[in-house]
């Protein structure tokens, strides 16, 4: 007992929740993006995987992570661009073009990994992203150990938490964006340019899911593996609306995941006498405890998954 | 008495060509996804015509090869109708391959406890068992959607996980036969299910998928329930203003669903394995996905959907095997297809140039 309690407050479980919470929380950030503007986004999913890949790819290329993230925004922010198109011209329903989504894109990273570097499982080692220490912050005892070192994306990941949450409540965008996800009749008759709103937050909803991507590939291993994101979409979206559609939320609701996650790893490592099996479902058995319990009290945008012919 | 039937006439030539209409656009639809795969084939530095070839003669070529297609076949139409039973109530089942491995599982723990009742009763009993299993998995993310509204397309895919995991923990520690796969001992003789071609495996499951299609089919064509179910998935508040209770109908078809899908893992036991391995599902239940999408949530439109892709799954095998392309394509066309199904707009931008 005593064991998993030093587990539990252990700062070691802390930082690397942290380091694991970074692509559910910018996945789960674009998801806010996205369902304040009226689209469920369950292609968060195929968005992330895309950005693993391309993140690879980028520093394949060049052997430069740097030029690798920069890969995974213009893919990430593409794959939003064509969600976009297909949930919002095309009409179809957003739960349906979202998993056609991530069943493409994992059949497409799957393949063009067979041809780039012919393996099926894990592509080639590239040059992953390095850490970065922060000179006074670093020394400090606790805040040093769970903020001092990390790879650039979670610093990055830190700014976007509070910049995603200034444009959505603090800025004359964030309002119509709102406006435009609780009703898109009432949007379009104030004269908001209601498309315009739609595909940019859907675009800036792939660029993030294509950095957490990144992270996943370059920032956690070298290397990109035949459906890294395993799941992480899905968490996300669940964490979006643990977080009540606001990107503070969905960041603490990330690390909330993050946490049982970093907790049931280090579990397996104590040699309990409970099966790994078991403690592997913690996660997922908490995503949905979670999501149950927070549907109870809080309320999606109105508009969410509706279709909206406008005459502009 | 005579403008009547003409206007009946005219009535029913809009309903066929509306039905024509719809069977356009899916056709479309697939081809479109033919017409993007085959890019993505020529980028790639293969031949089109080759990598086709080679995937039309995998999955048709020879008696064979059409055997091992059907035997693809049935997992899909089972899981490709539950994804639809699921949609008839207006909720998106993917928790189709959790279903499955509980299903599987229980049958193939139940055919070692009731290896000793006569054939007629133990082959019945221990599909429901299977069933049953799926339906219990079904339930969780139906009742947890109907008492707090969790999307149900969060919880299913959590509920894949769980089942694929439990599943795998109850193997290894109760009943693992001796030896480096993780693997339960062979069903007995009695539960498996006879083959109709030799060393095919393609038994007579295709019969009890068959049979399936046509109790749905029936089920929402002329029972009050399916009826009832159907109102929930088209419009909910004019359900509950007709007085049907549709939190009890979303848990119930949500069973109904899961139960399908535990036919699934249970034909495939009694059918092809003989056995539950883990992790032995190349995906059958994602797959349903696209069948359901593709098949319009029709009980016989599954079944057509459910060849499509039996036979993309057996020929990828063949096409990976001689034309060195890699299966994955599959992947790709079933995304694809989706996609473009889900998209009818699109189809009639791109028939109306």
């Amino acid at each position: 007992m005593q064991e998993i309690l030093e587990v539990i407050f252990n700062i070691n479980t802390f930082s690397a929740a942290i380091r694991i919470s970074v692509p559910l929380v910018f996945a789960a950030i674009g998801g806010v993006f996205s369902e304040r503007a009226g689209i469920i986004n369950l292609g968060l999913e195929g968005m992330l995987l895309t950005g693993a890949f391309a993140g690879v790819l980028g520093s394949y290329l060049t052997s430069n992570p740097y030029i690798g993230i920069l890969f995974a925004i213009m893919a990430g922010a593409f794959i939003g661009f064509i969600f976009a198109l297909f949930t919002i011209k095309f009409e179809a329903n957003h739960v349906v073009a979202g998993v056609g989504l991530n069943i493409l894109m994992l059949g497409i990273t799957t393949w063009l990994m067979q041809i780039l570097w012919g393996s099926r499982g894990t592509s080639v080692n590239v040059t992953g992203l390095g850490e970065i220490t922060i000179p006074i912050l670093s020394s400090i005892p606790i805040l040093g150990k769970l903020f001092g070192s990390h790879n650039i994306l979670v610093y990055v990941m830190f700014i976007i938490v509070i910049f995603s949450w200034i444009i959505l409540f603090k800025t004359p965008f964030g309002l119509r964006l709102r406006v435009v996800g609780e009703n898109q009749e009432a949007a379009d008759t104030l004269g908001i340019k209601l498309r315009k709103i739609q595909y940019t937050s859907l675009i800036f909803s792939g660029v993030l899911c294509g950095l957490g991507g990144a992270y996943l590939s370059l920032g956690q291993l070298n290397w990109f593996s035949m459906n890294m994101s395993a799941g992480r979409g899905y968490m996300a979206l669940a964490a979006n609306i643990f977080g009540g559609w606001n990107p503070l939320g969905a960041f603490g609701a990330s690390y909330l995941f993050a946490y049982t996650d970093a907790l049931q790893m280090r579990m397996q490592a104590l040699n309990l006498n409970v099966p790994n099996e078991i403690i592997q479902m913690i996660p997922y058995i908490l995503t949905i405890l979670v999501l149950a319990g927070a549907m109870i009290r809080s309320r999606p945008p109105a508009g969410l998954g509706k279709h909206y012919k406008t005459n502009r | 008495m005579k403008r009547f039937w003409k206007q009946g006439i005219e009535f029913e030539m809009i309903k066929i060509f509306k039905k024509y209409e719809n069977s356009i656009y899916s056709f479309t639809a697939i081809l479109l996804a033919f017409l993007v795969g085959s890019i993505l084939i020529h980028l790639s530095g293969f031949s089109v015509i080759k990598a086709y070839s080679a995937l039309f003669d995998g999955a048709f070529g020879n008696v064979f090869n059409l055997t091992q297609t059907l035997m693809n076949t049935i997992p899909l139409i089972f899981t490709g109708l539950a994804v639809a039973i699921g949609f008839k109530s207006g909720l998106f089942n993917i928790g189709g391959e959790g279903q499955m491995y509980l299903g599987a599982f229980a049958t193939a723990i139940a055919t070692i406890y009731l290896s000793f009742l006569p054939v007629y009763i133990l082959i019945p009993l221990v599909l429901i068992i299977g069933g049953l299993a799926g339906s219990a998995w079904g339930f969780v993310p139906g009742y947890l959607k109907a008492k707090t509204g969790a999307h149900e397309v969060v919880t299913t895919i959590m509920m894949n996980y769980i089942g694929i995991l439990i599943t795998s923990y109850l193997l290894l520690k109760y009943f693992k036969e001796e030896g480096p796969i993780p693997q339960t001992a062979l069903i007995p003789e009695s539960a498996r299910l006879p083959e109709l071609v030799e060393y095919s495996r393609l038994t007579w499951a295709i019969f009890i998928a068959v049979f399936v299609i046509i109790i749905i089919d029936i089920f929402f064509k002329r029972t009050e329930l399916g009826y009832k179910i159907q109102t929930v998935g088209e419009n909910r508040s004019a359900a509950e203003y007709a007085g049907i209770n549709s939190n009890k109908m979303m848990v119930l078809s949500m069973m109904i669903s899961g139960f399908v899908a535990g036919l699934a893992g249970s034909t495939i036991v009694m059918g092809v394995l003989h056995r539950f391995i883990t992790n032995f599902s190349p995906g059958y239940g994602f797959t349903g996905i696209a069948v359901a999408v593709l098949g319009k949530n029709k009980p016989w439109g599954v079944l057509f959907a459910a060849i499509l892709f039996g036979a993309l799954q057996t020929g990828g095998i063949t096409m990976q095997l001689f034309a060195k392309i890699p299966m994955d394509l599959i992947v790709i066309i079933q995304g694809l297809v989706i996609l473009f199904v889900a998209a009818p707009i699109l189809i009639k931008k791109l028939l109306r140039k």
